[in-house]
């Protein structure tokens, strides 16, 4: 028996007619969830001319996908987003609510679980179904969502429960899970929810957005050039990439170079830009701050290039090479083509 | 005259690294307590509207008593008025407990128009109390925000997105968080602390706002800490150091061989 009520609702995104990763990545972590809970995954897509996408929601793991389409949701915005949601989630009744820790996830949720005066977790790296024990009360729960994050600046890791209240809602980091294959013989549900405006229209709406076209994936690459603010300005990027394409590797960089402008955010690992996990992390002039580490710690290999020889990266890398990256790196060119011509 | 409310957090230095006491919880008691950085830009923001538009800034604080030092702080570098919201009963407040006092307290002043807060704290790293706050007050709020202008009765905010940027019209009153590249926050003047030291911090308790006791607090809090470790991210550490760089890589490419670790993994 599955239970109709108290599943799991994904809220998903999509970009240019295609779902986000991020939205994949809940919908398996939803899967995986609702596994332990013999439950149900539904997500809830909202915008417009996305009724097309909700078969994908299905074939990557929905059982049911709610579709709010119309032209007043063209644009994310909190107020008419958050009553759709909180409605949605008053009449079908789910256990657990997973948003993305995105700028629209970690917007909405916090407006949703306000309203639903429930609690939430940020920026979750892991979710679990367990026991709890309340020392206070001492009583026993069943079941409840283990929402993991990192905490003070990212080496302490926290285990936050909601004994009491439903649902239970977590926004959730993108590379945190792997999605599922792509299956098109899944089955499931599409639901059409009406809109219903109510008062929340024309107090906000988006004017106009500017963003970048093509922006970089991480979360697959085998190995990434990284670089950070020793790395000194565009120029020394260029180098890097020079290095990344030698090696097929993906460029990556820290916060400290892309709020220095050097190179755009969407190539930011860290906990504040993408959790990655590749096979070999190369980081460049990255002085190794908690959330960056935090964010490369699944990687199989991290080699550091540092001048500093007491940089904080050099105790969380594997191999480490004291020296000028503006040596080293071009030395490494080399001895790779070098490499390469012998076999 | 416009009415800026700063929503400001005491928050434990975030340059000392945490550490953890015996039970797991986080030692707050050792570490120097400061402003939150983020609450820092949106202060700036508010003083900036002052000197423009001769706006009235209230910075509202809650936490323990010596939180009042924050306030201090915001009232040396220009604020008009400071209000701390401290009582017992408040400690373990989670962000929805948060917010509902915050709002309580902002409800108590009556009328504003725009209230401003970091885009999240250093030591929590939510970002959920704006939003929370607007919520309860049912007001429209904009996370994220670069830059904002002040129309007749509305807002134009640039608010951040992953990879750009967005602009939005939004109506007063609304609650903006304001991102640490917005700004440059200015320091205290001499003049300003001496003009602080003749203002007082408003304290006010649960009763004086009207706060539900079953609201705030631990008991007052959905979320639980289930349990608080520390994560081992320390590795290997083989550490190469050579005179030149050419030594260096090839020593480098001989210990990855030695384990068997293909740097050129599309090589022949």
């Amino acid at each position: 028996m599955v239970n109709k009520s108290g599943g799991v609702l994904v809220y998903a995104e999509c970009k240019r007619r295609k779902l986000n990763r991020i939205t994949l990545e809940l919908l398996s972590a939803g899967r995986y969830l609702a596994g332990k809970l013999n439950s149900e995954v539904s997500a809830v897509l909202i915008g417009y001319k996305v009724r097309e996408l909700a078969k994908e929601l299905i074939c990557y793991g929905a059982d049911r996908a709610y579709v709010v389409d119309h032209q007043s949701f063209r644009y994310y915005v909190p107020l008419t987003y958050a009553k759709v949601i909180a409605d949605l989630i008053i009449s079908s009744e789910p256990e657990i609510v997973l948003f993305p820790a995105d700028s629209i996830g970690r917007d909405l949720a916090p407006r949703v679980a306000a309203k639903l005066n429930t609690g939430l977790t940020a920026d979750c790296i892991e979710l679990d179904i367990g026991d709890y024990e309340d020392p206070i009360s001492g009583r026993h729960y069943e079941k409840l969502l283990y929402q993991v994050r990192p905490a003070f600046s990212g080496d302490i890791i926290a285990t936050i429960v909601v004994p009491e209240r439903r649902p239970q809602m977590a926004t959730v980091r993108p590379g945190s899970f792997d999605p599922l294959p792509r299956d098109l013989g899944r089955e499931g549900e599409i639901v059409a929810i009406p809109v219903n405006l109510g008062g929340e229209g024309g107090v906000m709406e988006v004017i106009k957005v500017v963003e970048e076209e093509s922006s970089t994936d991480l979360r697959d690459a085998k190995i990434i050039v990284s670089g950070g603010r020793g790395v000194g300005g565009p120029y020394g990027f260029k180098l890097l990439r020079e290095l990344a394409k030698e090696l097929g590797a993906k460029l990556g960089a820290s916060r400290a170079a892309v709020e220095a402008g050097w190179i755009s955010y969407s190539h930011q690992v860290g906990l504040t830009g993408q959790i990655v996990k590749p096979k070999i992390y190369i980081a460049c002039g990255i002085s190794g701050a908690i959330q960056h580490i935090v964010g490369i710690r699944e990687a199989g290999v991290i080699i550091a290039i540092n001048r500093d020889p007491d940089a904080p990266i050099f105790d969380y890398a594997d191999y480490g090479i004291v020296g000028d990256l503006f040596e080293v790196i071009p030395a490494l060119i080399s001895k790779i083509k070098e490499v390469k011509c012998n076999k | 005259m416009i009415r800026v409310i700063v929503l400001i957090k005491q928050v434990p230095d975030p340059k000392v690294r945490a550490r953890l006491k015996e039970d797991g919880t986080v030692d707050r008691e050792r570490v120097r307590a400061v402003m939150n950085p983020y609450d820092r830009n949106a202060l700036e923001e508010a003083l900036r509207l002052k000197e423009v538009i001769g706006a009235k800034v209230i910075a509202i604080s809650m936490g323990p008593l010596k939180a009042e030092s924050v306030l201090r702080e915001a009232l040396a570098m220009g604020a008009d008025e400071a209000i701390l919201l401290s009582d017992p009963m408040l400690a373990g407040s989670d962000t929805l407990a948060t917010s509902y006092a915050l709002s309580k307290v902002i409800k108590m002043l009556g009328n504003y128009d725009l209230i401003l807060c970091g885009m999240e704290t250093t030591d929590g790293n939510t970002g959920q109390v704006g939003p929370e706050v607007a919520e309860h007050l049912g007001i429209p709020h904009v996370t994220y925000v670069e830059d904002f202008e002040l129309r007749n009765g509305y807002l134009l905010v640039k608010r951040l997105i992953e990879g750009g940027y967005q602009w939005l019209k939004v109506r007063l009153p609304a609650l903006l968080t304001i991102t640490n590249t917005a700004n440059e926050p200015r320091c205290s003047t001499f003049e300003g602390v001496i003009r602080a030291l003749k203002k007082n911090v408003r304290r006010l308790s649960l009763e004086e706002t009207g706060i539900e006791k079953g609201r705030v607090g631990l008991i007052g809090s959905p979320t639980r800490i289930k349990e608080v470790r520390r994560v081992n991210l320390r590795r290997r550490r083989y550490i190469i150091r050579k005179p030149s760089a050419k030594e260096a890589v090839e020593e480098l490419l001989r210990e990855l061989s030695s384990k068997g670790i293909k740097l050129v993994m599309n090589g022949g």
